[in-house]
């Protein structure tokens, strides 16, 4: 079989269209530059009714929402999931990993939870502190202009508290704690934790005259129709497309390798339309990867070529390599004052008003790195599952645990909203030893080889696991409430999530300026190949207790503004 | 028209409204060339999800007594009284023929509780639950219905009971006549400005001026945002 060739060559081809691609996108097209936008799944357009699900009721499911076919059921907006019929991945050695794929444009930012923290200064240079991992080959300096500049482009809402590591931006204002949050203000107060109102890519506020401002459905990971929560889709690459920018959009159309000439530049790349099954070939002076960090790694190591015998800018062997997810730890917590609540429309933003941001102290600490708290509950519309932990809530309260008839209902509407979830979600320490790499006997139905996994955790991350469960029962005593459930023990991690449940997946293709340790730059420009870049979370040294995708959106404006002087300067 | 008989055409009706949805047995005859209803619900599915939910209408899980049976026990479960509607009324029972085949998981403890339920019923009235007079099945469901109280020997049925519990509460309070009637009041759009003042007083909190500096003055939602250099908003 053939491969079908396009007769023109762009100026850059950009393989995936999540934060990285998007902003990528955006900022090349209106440098006047000629874009290939390869994306694996369908498009997507949140305002499409065809496609909506903000605003259905539960009932409008079949399954109430329920999540059989989708992960995070019915309604959130990600198509795809831990595991996508006809494209697997394997693990070995007894490695639990669960890796979290958004076929669509926009990729996983059309559900993610908004949560957008730009890294601190500290969270750059760890090693310098810690002794433990690597130091960023930049600094909080190099990136903040990119933070101010993605706050004003995108909308943040949050406010300017002057703490260490948490540093002020260009904010939004934020909405009113909820009921629920005034609670948690309360316990975390009692137990001495900061609370700061939370900061979401979610407009409070009109930033400019095309998107909406929030309609308050609580929403958002169901991608917003009227554009008011930051998505790929609708507030980097549909605006670039209206801008008048060249935009080709290559949807349904899945990569498998970079292709490079016989001086081991990169000219192009083949992906495969899952429409027709057939191969193509597009043609570039520059390629950017804004795949994934694991997907990412994996077309890099798919692009073996005479001069790239182990992969495309793998000459440090460390594609793959560093992988690593946020840990994740969580409680839930019933509060008998929050029983038989008078109700009124409490969905406010899609997630959480408050947060707390790192507040510990190593030095005192037997873990290093920290978490961030993140908070959920309130009067939420009810879904599959509702109702179905009665007998614990009765049980608890020393009442009559199940029965028939419509004392039932009375229990129901005694414990609507009754509940509050905490969540960690913190830093771990990036290790080589922890690594996805190309599986020799498998491939998907594209006929691409797949990813094989091995990752485990270290005693930092069920440390600081600990260390959560901890604190989230002080601050549950301190509101008056009940731990549900067992303080998870050492047999089960702590109650450490498995690698990937965080959906964090950082460091495949770390920067760094010695090209024996690292794989890109400090512009993520491979070191070995200089027309390729990497614009996803895959360069990441350390993630931080900050969520990626702020990062990931100014570092990828960083590097698309030193491809534009290059090309410029006629560097690549 | 008896209890029994009431009953039937309730679930009739819900699980015909079921398979009206996906157009594959209606006994409506429509004139030729009229426009086929859209198969599914419109909720945003992808093809590959409209092809699952209309594989998962067009089988069919629970013979006619199981369906009937389940509807006796979800209106027992939530029954219909002055101030409220049955579980049957918010059509619960289609509901339940679609979890089961929707989440497999629930398909042998569903199928094997209700057997189990009849042998029970069997062994002390000699007849099947649904022929029960409702004295004989809530002397039934009183065994069961009530964990931490069951007899070792009835612990099978307990599991049924609570499991069959759990999916009528879900499926009648996440049906429109459940949602009004537990009083949830979102998904609509509107500008959220705080927990109603007599709440937070109610539960002995005051919003502090400190932090309200830093919230949304919901006036000045619709101006575009604009700051100073050291990011004070200043519109």
């Amino acid at each position: 079989m053939q491969i079908k060739e396009a007769p023109e060559t762009f100026d850059v081809i950009i393989v995936g269209s999540g934060a990285g691609g998007g902003m990528a996108t955006k900022i090349l097209s209106e440098a006047g530059l000629n874009i290939a936008v390869i994306e694996a799944g369908p498009f997507f357009d949140p305002a499409n009714p065809e496609s909506r699900t903000q605003l259905k009721w539960s009932y409008e499911s079949p399954r109430r929402g329920a999540s059989s076919t989708r992960d995070f059921g019915d309604f959130d907006a990600a198509y795809g999931g831990w595991n996508i019929e006809g494209e697997p991945y394997t693990k070995k050695n007894g490695t639990k990993f669960d890796w979290f794929r958004s076929r669509m444009l926009g990729g996983r930012t059309n559900h993610w939870g908004r949560i957008s923290l730009r890294f601190g200064p500290l969270d750059f240079k760890r090693k310098s502190l810690d002794g433990l991992g690597d130091d960023w080959p930049i600094s909080y300096d190099d990136v903040k202009p990119y933070y101010d500049k993605v706050d004003k482009l995108i909308g943040v809402f949050g406010s300017n508290e002057n703490l260490p590591n948490d540093p002020d931006g260009f904010f939004l204002p934020a909405p009113k704690p909820r009921l629920h949050e005034m609670y948690y203000i309360k316990g975390a107060r009692k137990a001495n934790v900061p609370v700061y109102p939370s900061r979401l890519s979610i407009l409070t506020k009109a930033i400019n005259n095309e998107r909406g401002v929030c309609f308050y459905c609580s929403q958002c990971n169901r991608s917003c129709s009227a554009y008011a929560d930051f998505s790929s889709g609708s507030c980097l690459i549909f605006p670039a497309q209206k801008s008048g920018g060249q935009i080709r959009l290559y949807t349904d159309s899945m990569v498998r390798e970079v292709v490079t000439d016989d001086s081991g530049k990169a000219t192009g790349v083949i992906f495969i339309n899952k429409q027709d099954r057939k191969e193509y070939k597009l043609n570039a002076r520059v390629i950017v990867l804004a795949a994934s960090a694991c997907s990412s790694a994996r077309i890099l190591l798919n692009s073996k070529s005479k001069i790239h015998k182990d992969g495309l800018g793998n000459s440090s062997g460390l594609v793959g390599r560093y992988l690593h997810d946020s840990t994740g730890a969580g409680r839930a917590a019933f509060v008998p004052d929050l029983m038989n609540r008078e109700t009124y429309n409490e969905d406010g933003v899609g997630g959480m008003h408050v947060y707390t941001p790192w507040w510990g102290d190593n030095k005192k600490l037997n873990f290093p790195r920290g978490y961030h708290i993140e908070i959920s509950g309130g009067l939420r519309m009810p879904a599959y599952g509702f109702g179905f932990d009665m007998d614990v809530l009765n049980k608890f309260i020393g009442a009559r645990v199940g029965g028939y008839g419509n004392g039932l209902r009375d229990d129901v509407k005694k414990f609507y909203g009754a509940i509050i979830g905490l969540s960690g979600r913190g830093e771990s320490i990036p290790l080589e030893s922890n690594y996805c790499e190309i599986d020799p006997d498998v491939v998907d139905e594209w006929g691409i080889p797949v990813l094989r996994f091995h990752y485990q955790w270290s005693k930092h991350e069920r440390l600081q696991a600990k260390h959560m469960h901890d604190t989230f029962e002080e601050i549950i005593d301190g509101m008056g409430g009940y731990a549900l459930g067992d303080m998870p023990t050492e047999a089960d991690d702590f109650g450490l999530l498995a690698p990937g449940r965080i959906i964090h997946e950082v460091g495949t293709t770390r920067m760094g300026n010695d090209p024996k340790k690292s794989v890109t730059n400090k512009y993520q420009q491979l070191h070995d190949v200089d027309n390729v870049f990497i614009v996803d979370a895959g360069p990441f040294v350390s993630q931080a207790d900050k969520n990626p995708t702020w990062t990931i959106l100014a570092l990828s404006w960083r590097t698309c503004d030193y491809i534009v002087g290059e090309l410029k300067r006629q560097n690549i | 028209m008896n209890r029994r008989d009431s009953l039937k055409s309730i679930l009739l009706g819900s699980v015909a409204t079921g398979l009206a949805l996906n157009g594959c047995s209606s006994n409506e005859t429509k004139p030729e060339g009229m426009p086929k209803p859209d198969d599914t619900p419109l909720y945003g599915r992808t093809e590959s999800e409209k092809l699952r939910d209309k594989e998962l209408f067009e089988s069919i899980f629970f013979n006619e007594h199981e369906l009937l049976t389940i509807a006796v026990l979800c209106d027992i479960i939530l029954p219909k009284s002055p101030a409220y509607a049955s579980a049957t009324e918010a059509d619960t029972v289609a509901f339940i023929e679609f979890i089961v085949k929707d989440i497999q998981e629930h398909q042998i403890p569903m199928r094997g509780g209700l057997m189990w339920l009849d042998s029970f019923s069997n062994k002390l009235y000699n007849k099947e639950f649904i022929k029960c007079s409702e004295e004989e099945q809530f002397y039934i469901c009183d065994q069961i219905a009530y964990p931490g109280q069951t007899k070792p020997e009835l612990i099978q049925g307990e599991a049924f009971f609570t499991r069959l519990r759990n999916l009528t509460l879900t499926g009648y309070y996440t049906s429109k006549i459940g949602i009004d009637e537990l009083g949830y009041k979102g998904n609509t759009s509107n500008v959220w400005d705080g927990v109603p003042d007599h709440i937070l007083k109610k539960h002995g909190f005051e919003y502090e001026e400190e932090w309200l500096a830093k919230c949304v003055d919901q006036s000045k939602r619709g101006d575009v945002a604009q700051w100073d250099d050291k990011g004070n908003l200043i519109s």
